[in-house]
């Protein structure tokens, strides 16, 4: 027998499709790696994994807008998420009841700090390097968007009257730990290949990985108990997306089955490289973090 | 006798669905009226209906709902074959305002929500919004549409086409407030002629805060795909739980990654013997690696030391 409706709707899908997808993708993607970056650092780390997250921050951040602004009806009206064009009205747009709002500034916000810190990677910016505590203190604040941004697409879906969107308020919380995940295979997939480097710095990384990686199925699984008890989880689970889900799920299981087992080799000359396996991990790790957008973003409607 | 309508008071619409008849010339009128694009008539297997849904093209809709009773029912009873011309309801507390990022839903003078066409940029959050399945996207204007309440007419002191053109009344315009009491007797009259189940729905605070286009159903709301009071909820409500959820997630995240992520500074190996690129040695423990030399650079990180040297 079914489980009664908590809250019944009506509403019917935005058709949000491709772009959007992308969007969540690279949004988390971005967010994930520039906090991955800062802890690195925080942590006394200067190899390749810092600097490879802020190096791949930029260019994610910067897919960003553009996947949007083709989303919309009227892509030359982008500003008008900024700046209030009604008669009378002259002014910004900040509407806190909607993540659509916020997320716009805080992508314009954390695109400044992805720019800066992508130049001061370039070595263009000595007063904000690695170890400069103006670049630390730089970092940490670039970081809390970073984190908003990762989560916050997740609260853009749950803030609306669609089904399997609005039964649960936790998909902020499984993008942005999606977020975090693809970021580290990113990084490990790039950062990796910029030998030579320190092991170590990549050890951490699997580590990190795991770990997110654990939080990422735990709250897939209150995902699925709040949606199930809002009564729709056969909305959630019905053919394709089932599919889908499946591979979100290995992208989730595969880190953790590489807990404590060395992703990395040493070559001759004493750099760290990756092996085949750590390799196809990551690759199905962002095919995974792909995966669970478009079924959170599909599935619903 | 001209119409007064003034601004600064609520207007809106109680549609009777009792006397619905599914005649479709509110539908008809609203198309005239707005300059909206006629359909590719379609058979959609689906009771006397041909248009389907409220969209950007058809802010009008009449619904028929075939109730085949399990039961004999009384003559006039009215619930074998329910018919409803559906509408935007105006709520009191608008789901597509609440999230509409670019101000372009408006409430208008005479209360009721209206999208302005040359701000809206076709963002689509109001469309996931609507828990009525109000609100189409257009591609044509690659904007947001659903029904104005005739605003340009309202303007004029005239009624909205639909009303104006309903044959038996079934919908009628006025004040809200004027219009609750005129419902208020109705649905008397007609829980006195047998029809128990009949109920207004959104004439009071119960929905939304109360819709100013309103209905008499014959039968409970979720027989017209309509929210009852319990679901009428609006999106902002999982503003708080969902940054709350993101907002621990980030501190564990966080917290993991200071963990996970701390220097190891365990000194690299020394050179082993060669390995084919296909055979990657594996990297000994740390506890096992002999102490190296200084280690080497990452690419870009000689770069730096020689600019800042």
């Amino acid at each position: 027998m079914p489980l009664p409706l908590l809250a019944e709707h009506f509403a019917r899908p935005p058709d949000w499709g491709v772009w959007i997808l992308l969007y969540f993708f690279f949004a988390g993607l971005a967010g994930g790696a520039y906090v991955i970056a800062t802890l690195v650092r925080l942590r006394g780390g200067d190899g390749p994994v810092a600097r490879t997250g802020y190096l791949l921050a930029f260019p994610c951040v910067l897919l960003c807008p553009i996947f949007l602004t083709v989303d919309l009806g009227q892509p030359l009206r982008f500003w008008h998420m900024m700046v209030n064009t009604s008669p009378g009205g002259l002014g910004l747009n900040f509407n806190t009841a909607t993540p659509m709002s916020l997320g716009v500034w805080a992508l314009l916000v954390f695109g400044f700090f992805t720019f800066v810190s992508f130049l001061a990677e370039l070595g263009l910016l000595p007063f904000l390097r690695a170890g400069v505590a103006l670049g630390t203190l730089f970092a940490l604040v670039g970081s809390i968007f970073g984190l908003f941004i990762a989560g916050y697409t997740g609260v853009l879906l749950s803030v609306s009257n669609q089904p399997v969107w609005s039964d649960s308020p936790v998909l902020g919380g499984l993008f942005l730990a999606s977020g975090m995940s693809g970021a580290a295979a990113a990084i490990w997939l790039l950062g990796g290949r910029r030998g030579p480097v320190a092991a170590g710095d990549f050890e951490g990384l699997e580590v990190a990985a795991a770990y997110f990686a654990v939080l990422e199925l735990l709250l897939l699984l209150v995902f699925f108990i709040t949606v199930a008890i809002a009564g729709s989880l056969g909305t959630a689970l019905r053919l394709p997306w089932t599919l889908l889900w499946l591979l979100a799920l290995i992208g989730m299981v595969l880190p953790l089955a590489g807990l404590g087992r060395r992703g990395v080799a040493v070559d001759r000359g004493g750099a760290a490289v990756l092996t085949g396996n750590a390799t196809l991990v990551s690759v199905v790790v962002l095919v995974g973090v792909l995966a669970l957008r478009a079924a959170v973003i599909g599935s619903a409607q | 006798m001209a119409l007064s309508i003034t601004p600064g008071e609520k207007y809106g619409f109680f549609t009777d669905t009792s006397i619905c008849i599914g005649c479709k010339a509110c539908e008809v009128a609203c198309k005239e009226w707005n300059g909206l694009q006629s359909d590719n008539t379609v058979f959609l297997a689906d009771s006397f209906d041909n248009t389907g849904a409220l969209d950007a093209q058809h802010w009008r809709h009449v619904k028929f709902i075939e109730q085949v009773a399990d039961a004999p029912t009384s003559v006039g009873n009215g619930q074998a074959w329910l018919m409803m011309s559906d509408v935007c309801k105006h709520c009191e507390h608008a789901s597509c305002m609440q999230v509409c990022p670019t101000g372009a839903i408006i409430r208008t003078e005479f209360d009721s929500v209206f999208i302005q066409q040359d701000v809206c940029n076709g963002c689509r959050n109001c469309i996931s919004a609507c828990p009525y399945s109000v609100i189409g996207f257009s591609s044509a204007s690659g904007t947001a549409h659903k029904c104005t309440l005739c605003y340009d007419r309202l303007q004029n002191n005239m009624m909205p086409a639909c009303a104006q053109a309903c044959p038996t009344q079934s919908i009628q315009f006025g004040k809200v407030d004027d219009l609750r009491a005129v419902a208020a007797k109705r649905l008397d009259a007609v829980q006195a002629g047998g029809a128990k189940n009949a109920q207004l729905y959104g004439a009071d605070d119960s929905v939304y805060g109360g819709l100013n286009a309103f209905f008499l159903l014959m039968d409970k709301p979720e027989a017209y795909a309509l929210p009852n009071a319990s679901n009428s909820v609006l999106p902002g409500r999982n503003n708080l739980f969902g940054y709350l959820a993101a907002l621990v997630t980030a501190a564990l995240a966080v917290i993991a990654g200071l963990v996970a992520l701390r220097r190891r500074t365990e000194p690299r190996p020394a050179p082993a013997a060669p390995v084919t690129p296909d055979e990657p040695a594996e990297a000994p423990d740390s506890a096992e690696r002999p102490p190296a030399e200084e280690p080497a650079p990452a690419r870009g990180e000689s770069r730096r030391r020689r600019r800042s040297s």
